[in-house]
């Protein structure tokens, strides 16, 4: 009970070979566009790579990109074939190498699939990685003297303006680190030295925020000090305190910049692999259409294609046989044809005794 | 004698139309570059027209844009006569305006070489246009809460971190203008009162900047206030401090932008019209030597007689056209006076 039997007739078989070899070669381009993709993500991704705490998302552009490689190739090897299946003397080339073609091509379109669904899976992996990240550049940002962290203000105050951002999840993440090197803080000065002998780990904090997060749409000149203190400041009210700095959080703004980016790559992504699994399709019926065609014998005449010979069930029990005898191969039991040396040699039994043992 | 001639039979005929044919589509290409590139340009003039006093002439990107779209239709008509060239049939209806064709498009092509040159020329009067639209926005700074200038902070903010600069010439500019609003001041302190009753017109200066001159390269946190005072900053000298805010003026930044765009698409419209050009000289060559037998040599030439004569010949016809409206006006006259 094979599934999904269709018949073909010869002018069918070329029709569809031909029509195989076109939708080949558009999957070639769809396969450039997923390793464009690919690229696109690793390129954003390592644009903000400093506020990120570790390298573990890039493993999601490189498998796009070792993907969309593998399409170009392997598409571009279908072509070839079904463009020479149309004839059944040119198929008998491709004959074995057809079902290992066939095999490899399913699961690379699997890989395809766990593509998409690693670009929808990853947010909970970049939420930590950003948190963590973004914590430490802002620790690291009054270090502009420490080789190896002098451009961290630089990128987190270019961050915080581009994304409208400010803090890790509030602007008040600002007041509880020292954002303010020491070499330009004033020890002489009592205030200064009141305020860091206050502080537990001899720290400079204060309510303020740097010059990064004032937001362009407020209609006053920015305030960035005395933040606690609404009264200092003139006609300072709830509105104003609103508009001032920007309100959300760098982590937040950042999680749906990649979000955003990541699900219009999965739904591409999606869309190409459904692309992939019908040119699969349909290689598979042309395939099993050429065979039967050749086991008729007669090249004029209709044949049949099917997915699977026998329904689902037997094919699995078949296939199981098949890995099972595979590892049976190193076993020596059954094997007539393997003298295994016994203790005496008399015992030897003759040979046409052995085979009757072997075939009953 | 004719210039330039070149024999052809059937095969060369053949290659040269289906060469001439190609390059009218690249041609086809190139107009809708400069149709782009117009619209580009028109785009960018929009996005900061407050910054240029509402003031600034859209004449050159409209030039652009209607060159552009008869390019590519001059063009795409080429395209057309040139692919029934080879049929004598369809060839027929074509030859009479060809040569009023190829006439018309010598001259779109040195309209497109002036519009090249006007690029570079249109940079005085933009500079202009900058330098007031810059000195007003700042005036109008403060001004958050009067319609019509309200998204001016704004607008200046997002152009003073876009392009790095700081004020007109350079961050000194802010301190000769109140950009405080008078909503957000504290009439009753003394310091306040003070600033204001020193200064003439009685504004409130400051040695202050806004927020948008900061720089983020600069190692230590943004001095925005008391910046001629090195005393009020520990370790602060303003005379050396390069980093703290933008150095640049805004009006050089834009204008160098500005010019930048201007020069290149000057640049590409002049290699357009070079390029288009040269292939109209391939159509005179290609369109003249279609015979009326297919199959026949024929020759191909550029003019039809040397460059000199056929500039005479030009000089006579005018002078015929001229004289030829003066003897209509004496007959008139004539018949006139004899009534």
């Amino acid at each position: 009970m094979a599934v999904g039997k269709i018949t073909f007739t010869k002018t069918e078989r070329e029709k569809l070979a031909e029509v195989l070899w076109l939708l080949n070669w558009i999957s070639v381009v769809t396969g450039a566009i997923l390793f464009g993709l690919g690229l696109f993500l690793k390129i954003e991704i390592q644009k903000w790579q400093e506020v990120m705490s570790e390298q573990g998302i890039l493993y999601v552009p490189h498998m796009l990109i070792t993907t969309g490689l593998a399409a170009c190739g392997i598409n571009y090897l279908g072509s070839k074939i079904c463009l020479d299946c149309a004839d059944t003397n040119k198929f008998l080339r491709w004959k074995l190498v057809m079902i290992p073609y066939i095999v490899c091509t399913f699961f690379f379109t699997a890989c395809v699939l766990v593509g998409a669904l690693m670009c929808y899976s990853i947010r909970s992996q970049l939420e930590e990685a950003l948190y963590l990240g973004l914590r430490n550049t802002m620790r690291f940002y009054k270090d502009t003297d420490t080789p190896g962290r002098c451009y961290l203000k630089k990128t987190l105050d270019l961050l915080q303006i581009q994304f409208q951002c400010c803090g890790n999840t509030d602007y008040r993440d600002w007041f509880q680190i020292q954002w303010i090197s020491s070499r330009y803080l004033d020890m002489t000065n009592s205030a200064v030295v009141d305020r860091v002998r206050s502080n537990v780990e001899g720290k400079y904090l204060m309510d303020s925020v740097p010059f990064s997060c004032c937001s362009t749409l407020s209609s006053r000149p920015c305030i960035q000090h005395n933040l606690s203190n609404p009264g200092a400041h003139a006609h300072y009210d709830e509105r104003s305190q609103q508009l001032n700095l920007w309100r959300r959080g760098c982590q937040q703004a950042l999680l749906d910049h990649y979000t955003g980016i990541m699900q219009s790559i999965g739904l591409t992504v999606l869309l190409i692999w459904l692309f992939e699994l019908l040119v699969l399709t349909g290689v598979r019926y042309l395939q099993t259409a050429m065979e039967n065609v050749i086991r008729l014998g007669d090249p004029e005449s209709e044949s049949e294609g099917w997915i699977l010979e026998n329904s689902l069930a037997e094919t699995a029990c078949y296939n199981f046989s098949i890995i099972k005898s595979l590892g049976k191969c190193y076993q020596v039991d059954d094997d007539p044809n393997i003298n295994v040396p016994t203790a005496a040699a008399d015992q030897e039994v003759p040979s046409a005794q052995v085979q009757v043992n072997v075939t009953s | 004698m004719a210039l330039l001639v070149v024999k052809f039979d059937l095969k060369k005929r053949v290659k040269l139309a289906q060469t001439v044919w190609f390059m009218y589509w690249f041609a086809v290409l190139a107009g809708i570059l400069v149709l782009s590139l117009g619209l580009f340009f028109k785009i960018e003039l929009r996005k900061r027209s407050e910054l240029m006093d509402n003031n600034e002439s859209h004449f050159l990107p409209n030039v652009l844009i209607a060159m552009g779209l008869i390019a590519c239709g001059i063009n795409a008509f080429g395209g057309k006569v040139c692919y029934d060239s080879l049929d004598p049939t369809k060839f027929a209806k074509w030859k009479p305006m060809l040569k009023t064709f190829l006439v018309f498009c010598m001259g779109f092509n040195a309209l497109l070489i002036v519009t090249s040159l006007l690029c570079f020329i249109m940079r005085i009067p933009l500079q202009f246009t900058l330098a007031e639209g810059l000195k007003n926005g700042m005036k109008y700074y403060k001004d958050t809460d009067t319609p019509g200038r309200c998204y001016m902070k704004r607008t200046l903010d997002l152009m003073q971190m876009e392009f790095r600069c700081c004020g007109n010439d350079n961050y000194r500019d802010w301190f000769e203008i109140q950009w405080v609003s008078n909503r957000y001041l504290d009439f009753s302190a003394k310091e306040v009162k003070d600033r204001i009753g020193s200064n003439v017109d009685g504004q409130y200066l400051m040695d202050g900047v806004p927020f948008s001159c900061c720089n983020p390269s600069s190692p230590r946190p943004c001095i925005q206030y008391q910046m001629t005072n090195n005393s009020a900053h520990y370790s602060y000298d303003h005379y050396t401090e390069e980093l703290n805010v933008w150095r640049r003026g805004c009006r050089d930044a834009l204008l160098s932008y500005y010019g930048g765009i201007m020069n290149t698409i000057g640049a590409l419209v002049l290699l357009v019209a070079v390029t288009i050009g040269l292939q109209y000289v391939d159509t005179s060559l290609s369109t003249l030597a279609n015979p009326e037998d297919m199959e026949s040599e024929s020759e191909g030439f550029l003019l039809e007689k040397t460059v000199k004569e056929t500039f005479t010949d030009i000089m006579a016809k005018m002078k015929t056209m001229g004289k030829g409206a003066k003897v209509e006006e004496g007959g008139e006259e004539g018949v006139a006076t004899v009534s």
